[in-house]
């Protein structure tokens, strides 16, 4: 039985700019049930991010209903009901893998007990165990990716947000951190909503994938994934990946996106 | 695999030793001395020329006086060496200097090592009052949009009014209330060293970005969470680079504090000492003990700098 603990109905989002008022969300409804994997997929500027940080009240819609645990999004973000992972790792310089990723454990006054607990575990869990007393100048960059998911994972919220995370990174890393990705899917049972431009992640990742298209923004298909939760990296070879990308391309025709 | 050799003979340490030998295989304290040994040779050489230059209209007058010949090689051997010269040469005021500081009492008068203590003293005052002022109301003027509109241009203005005009009527107000000494000179130089560090604190405090910010605001971390753990680590460089701009500034407030009203100690009262009498070695010698001093409070500022950036693990 699904159990929706996001739902967007009628969203819109208008920026006021120099340049005139900017339309990057327009009535965007969608429903994300617990434990699914969902991707968001389109070109730059068509409201991918803006939606998914709009789900963490880091942006305020200008219409529309969003709720999350039937929460509004400052309510649910102050009851800690997602972790989020941006674009850039945006460690601290300051603070070594270990302090980075106990600060928000230290702003949330977790004991200090709890803290070197926790932080051992998620280091674990993004497989950098020995790498909490170094800086992050001293980590390659898909480490340092590592690391802020790491971060974002140890407050254990049911739902990660995760925008572009893996898009500075070469094809190899992002294959590795991928299977990763979805062994910890599968560990923890979370909510995980992706953000990404590439249809083979996408792809790959997904249970269900959200194809957006800009001017304005807005979400021009949903597809539901027939593939089955366990994903060997082998499975983007086989008839009904390539059916399901073949979807999202079509999708992404059907936004113009590809005018 | 002879390819494979050839690389590591190109982008190898190899390659690096080779780059040794071709600059003559000089030891590196050496490369980076000579330099320096060279400018300030040069610096010698012209000062002791300008010393004979700018000292002989004295000596061809004392010898016209005297009906004496005057060759040039008395001009270059009376020149530098002159009771009252209008420049001394640099070696009269090596002596002047080493006379002051080792050849005198500490506890006397006499003793520049007191009178730099005088100066220190009041300059290390004006430096923490204006440098934790700067501080504050760099956090005020980040945190709150009324003080951002409204001391910056005050702070700005203030370092406007000239501070020669401004420290005789320092020293004249806190002299009618009775206070004298220490006190009225921390004040001007607290005046000099407040500015530097409140526009380098500002930035400082103002740098973190949307992509340091905003995990912050996914954490709804508070105001003062968001200044301990993110604004006053990222402002630290700009705060040590302040700080050595502002230790130097409160050195200036200071002597320019000693000057008016007859002050009897510190750097400064001997500088005005010094030009009343025509004592030019004296002045000379109080100007580089000031300098020398400048030079301890900022190497000492960059040794705490270096030690603290380390400790963040800012410095590589």
């Amino acid at each position: 039985m699904p159990e929706p603990v996001i739902s967007a109905q009628g969203i819109d989002l208008t920026f006021q700019t120099a340049d005139g008022p900017v339309h990057a969300l327009k009535d965007v409804n969608l429903t994300i049930d617990r434990g699914d994997f969902v991707s968001f997929i389109g070109p730059s500027g068509c409201g991918k991010t803006t939606f998914l940080r709009t789900i963490a009240a880091l942006e305020t819609p200008t219409g529309g209903r969003i709720s999350i645990n039937g929460q509004a999004p400052d309510e649910a973000r102050r009851a800690r009901a997602y972790g989020y992972v941006f674009q850039a790792p945006g460690l601290y310089p300051w603070r070594t893998i270990s302090g980075n990723i106990a600060l928000p454990l230290e702003i949330m006054g977790f004991s200090r007990a709890e803290r070197a607990e926790r932080v051992a575990r998620v280091l674990d869990l993004v497989e950098l165990s020995g790498f909490g007393g170094k800086y992050p100048w001293q980590l390659s960059g898909g480490m340092q990716q590592r690391a802020s998911i790491a971060r974002a994972l140890s407050f254990d919220a049911d739902i990660l947000l995760m925008d572009e995370p893996f898009g500075a990174l070469d094809e190899i890393v992002r294959d590795r951190l991928n299977r990763a990705l979805l062994g910890l899917w599968a560990k923890t049972r979370k909510t995980i909503a992706f953000v990404t431009h590439s249809i083979p992640e996408a792809v790959y990742l997904s249970t269900k994938i959200v194809v957006m298209s800009p001017r304005p923004g807005r979400i021009t298909r949903v597809i539901d994934s027939p593939l089955p939760r366990h994903r060997p990296l082998e499975i983007r070879d086989t008839p009904e990946f390539i059916d399901i990308a073949q979807q999202v391309r079509e999708g992404l025709r059907l936004g113009h996106s590809y005018d | 695999m002879p390819s494979r050799s050839a690389k590591v003979c190109v982008w190898g340490i190899p390659t690096t030793d080779a780059a040794a030998q071709t600059s003559g295989g000089v030891n590196p304290t050496l490369r980076t001395a000579l330099p320096i040994l060279m400018v300030l040779l040069a610096i010698m050489v012209i000062w002791y020329l300008a010393a004979v230059w700018m000292n002989a209209p004295w000596v061809r007058d004392q010898a016209a006086r005297a009906d004496t010949v005057l060759t040039t090689g008395d001009l270059i051997r009376q020149t530098p060496s002159l009771d009252r010269p209008v420049l001394p040469a640099p070696h009269q005021v090596a002596m002047g200097l080493w006379d002051g500081i080792a050849g005198q009492k500490v506890t006397t008068k006499r003793s520049l090592v007191w009178h730099a203590w005088v100066t220190l003293s009041a300059t290390l005052a004006g430096f923490a009052i204006g440098s934790l002022a700067g501080i504050l109301l760099a956090v005020g003027i980040t945190h709150n949009r009324a003080m951002d509109l409204s001391v910056m241009p005050w702070a700005v203005a203030s370092q406007t009014v000239p501070i020669l005009a401004i420290a005789p009527m320092v020293i004249v107000v806190f002299a009618s209330m009775g206070v004298t000494g220490l006190m009225p000179k921390a004040v001007i130089a607290a005046w000099l060293s407040l500015f530097p560090v409140l526009v380098g604190m500002v930035k400082g405090l103002r740098t973190p970005d949307a992509m340091q910010l905003d995990p912050m605001r996914s954490w709804s971390a508070s105001a003062a969470q968001v200044f301990w753990r993110l604004r006053l680590p990222s402002a630290m460089p700009y705060l040590f680079a302040s700080l050595k701009v502002a230790v130097a500034a409160a050195l200036v407030g200071t002597i320019v504090g000693e000057l008016p009203a007859g002050a009897t100690a510190g750097l400064g009262a001997r500088l005005l000492s010094g030009s009343y009498y025509g004592q030019t070695i004296q002045i000379w010698s109080a100007l580089f003990m000031a300098a020398g001093l400048a030079a301890v409070l900022v190497v000492v500022i960059t040794a705490v700098e270096r030690v603290t950036l380390r400790r963040m693990g800012l410095a590589r």
